[in-house]
């Protein structure tokens, strides 16, 4: 393509203390892409993400974030260029919604400085976007789990990254919310910024993904188009399912 | 854009009190504590007369006298030591709780102040000058709290919260049998009641000079928890939450317990042990201003200021001999922990 990608893995090995739970992983996300990430719990889709955020090393090969080793940026540097949205938000104190969004403008501020009245102005539109206005000044702490996911994902679009990544973004949404969802993040894509996503939805993979990787229980990653990804016997292998069974539903 | 914050529990937002209203609100609250403070005593002196002292004296036309006397050698330097100690328990608490996302930590929890506490009783007990004694505590209360972190780190994946808790606990005892020993070796003339006095918490041997001595310290360890206030809120998500939210969580987590302990062992070093408030104060701060460390943390010092000079006014005034600090503090802080416990067990694993 000639352009340098949002985020490139070359030879990755992932894991934990030497011990590599997937390898010769390889990974190229650039402007408008999304990458859905499908396999079994277990298989390492968290500790992926992890590792291409630069949170724990690479056992090997190497994670370049818009052609920069992950590996020699600053915490800063990294979340300038990619924004993470965890399975869930836990926090023991009762931060509102509005403070949760604004930790995303940490990268942007000067060392000493606390946001301004500006970030405060493009947390709350974040939130109004996600549908959840009303409840800026609510504690996180009473929110539901769906609507503490929508926060975390106004938080990441606040933190303003041509690169998202987001672990299971649906699994605690319900139906309606779910497709807000998908909405936002298609047209998160189509203004230009680069997605990786995991998810155990098959559909929702082929709705939005341009590739799909899949990572299954023995650490083997396959990279392709969502329709190859997706035929039932290659989902029946990933997931270790009989062939004959519906696996698509 | 007017939303609606009706459930919202803090005070800040649900009412429609501004931020800079509020604290002003608390500092009028500080300022009549302090005058308050200096006010009560055996040797009554009105509030007016204070105030013409204190402006007499700032602008170098003090005339000698008793009541001049009285202020400016014993009660102002008592004063002046609870507020410096109440807000340095209360900050560094706030900042553990945050740091450590576990509203149950304390400089007394973590073990701090009892390693502290053994380090600077091991001073007297040696005869050290002030400073010495001061260094002590400081080496004592880092070391308890290397220990947790330490004794948490290799237990990595269990209860977190659970385990720093039940290690502070374990090494606070393990600090508490040292300062027995000490009290053995004590002399039982001199050094024990002082030592033992000094353990309940107390004001009442507070110098103009001891207070000199501290306000370095306590001031060098508060200014950069100030200045990095935001990015220390951030700690309240998580390690990896936080470091992907643009944090070096390893720096600041240093940095923020080295702040944190050099101010509790430097309270703890004037004033004894005086438990509760830096697990309690930060709590009344969050009802108040919410969970942003920006807001909690100047809040904090300053309720802490408020509500140790009121218990120290208390604890001076309301029988014939002197109420020891921690004594009171306990009153107050062992039902506020309780109501915690039931409120906020959902909250943590």
């Amino acid at each position: 393509m000639g352009v340098t990608p949002l985020i490139e893995a070359e030879g990755l090995a992932i894991g934990h203390r030497g011990r590599a739970i997937a390898t010769g992983i390889e990974l190229r996300v650039g402007s408008g892409d999304v990458l859905a990430i499908l396999g079994p719990n277990g298989a390492g889709k968290t500790t992926l993400f992890r590792t291409l955020m630069g949170l724990i090393p690479a056992q090997a090969g190497n994670v370049r974030l818009s052609g920069r080793d992950v590996a020699a940026l600053s915490r800063i540097e990294i979340a300038r260029a990619v924004a993470l949205v965890p399975q869930s938000l836990h926090v023991p104190f009762a931060f509102t919604a509005l403070d949760v969004v604004l930790m995303a403008r940490t990268a942007r501020l000067p060392a000493f400085a606390r946001p301004s009245a500006a970030d405060r102005d493009l947390a709350r539109a974040a939130l109004d976007r996600m549908g959840l206005g009303p409840l800026a000044g609510r504690p996180v702490t009473e929110l539901s789990g769906g609507q503490r996911q929508m926060v975390l994902i106004a938080r990441a679009i606040v933190q303003d990254t041509p690169l998202l990544v987001l672990d299971e973004p649906a699994a605690s949404l319900d139906w309606g919310n779910r497709h807000r969802l998908m909405e936002r993040l298609e047209r998160l894509a189509a203004g230009g910024l680069g997605l990786i996503l995991s998810t155990h939805e098959p559909a929702h993979a082929a709705r939005l993904a341009t590739r799909v990787m899949t990572l299954d229980a023995a650490g083997r990653t396959w990279t392709g188009p969502a329709l190859v990804a997706l035929q039932p016997e290659r989902l029946a292998r990933l997931y270790d399912l009989p062939l004959n069974g519906d696996t698509t539903s | 854009m007017t939303a609606s914050l009706e459930t919202d529990r803090n005070l800040l937002s649900r009412s429609s009190l501004s931020e800079a209203a509020l604290f002003l609100l608390l500092g009028t609250a500080l300022v009549a504590a302090l005058l308050l403070g200096t006010v009560v005593g055996p040797y009554a002196i009105a509030p007016s007369e204070v105030l013409r002292l204190v402006g007499a004296r700032l602008t170098g036309t003090a005339e000698p006298s008793t009541a001049a006397t009285v202020l400016f050698n014993i009660r102002l330097p008592r004063v002046l030591a609870a507020a410096l100690v109440g807000a340095a328990l209360a900050g560094a608490g706030a900042a553990y709780q945050t740091i450590f996302r576990n509203p149950l930590v304390s400089p007394d929890i973590l073990g701090v102040s009892a390693g502290a506490g053994f380090g600077a009783v091991l001073g007297i007990l040696l005869s050290m000058p002030v400073i010495v004694i001061q260094l002590m505590g400081f080496a004592g209360g880092l070391a308890t709290v290397a220990m947790v972190i330490g004794v948490a780190a290799l237990l990595r994946g269990q209860a977190e919260v659970l385990v720093m808790v039940l290690t502070g606990i374990a090494l606070g005892a393990l600090a508490s049998a040292g300062i027995s020993v000490v009290k053995i070796l004590a002399d039982p003339d001199q050094q024990l009641p002082a030592i033992t006095f000094w353990l309940l918490g107390s004001l009442a041997g507070v110098k103009p000079g001891d207070l000199t001595l501290a306000v370095l310290p306590v001031v060098a360890g508060l200014v950069p928890l100030i200045a990095l206030a935001w990015r220390i809120g951030v700690m309240a998500m998580g390690e990896d939450e936080a470091r992907a939210l643009g944090v070096e969580t390893g720096r600041l987590r240093l940095l923020v317990i080295l702040c944190a302990t050099l101010v509790t062992a430097t309270a703890v070093a004037i004033s004894g042990i005086i438990g509760w408030i830096g697990l309690m104060v930060p709590h009344m701060a969050r009802f108040l201003v919410g969970a942003r460390f920006d807001r909690l943390l100047p809040a904090s010092l300053i309720l802490g200021a408020t509500f140790l000079v009121l218990v120290d006014t208390t604890a001076r005034s309301v029988a014939t001999m002197e109420v020891p600090l921690g004594v009171l503090t306990a009153l107050i802080g062992a039902p506020v922990f309780v109501w915690l416990l039931a409120r906020g067990r959902r909250e943590w694993a």
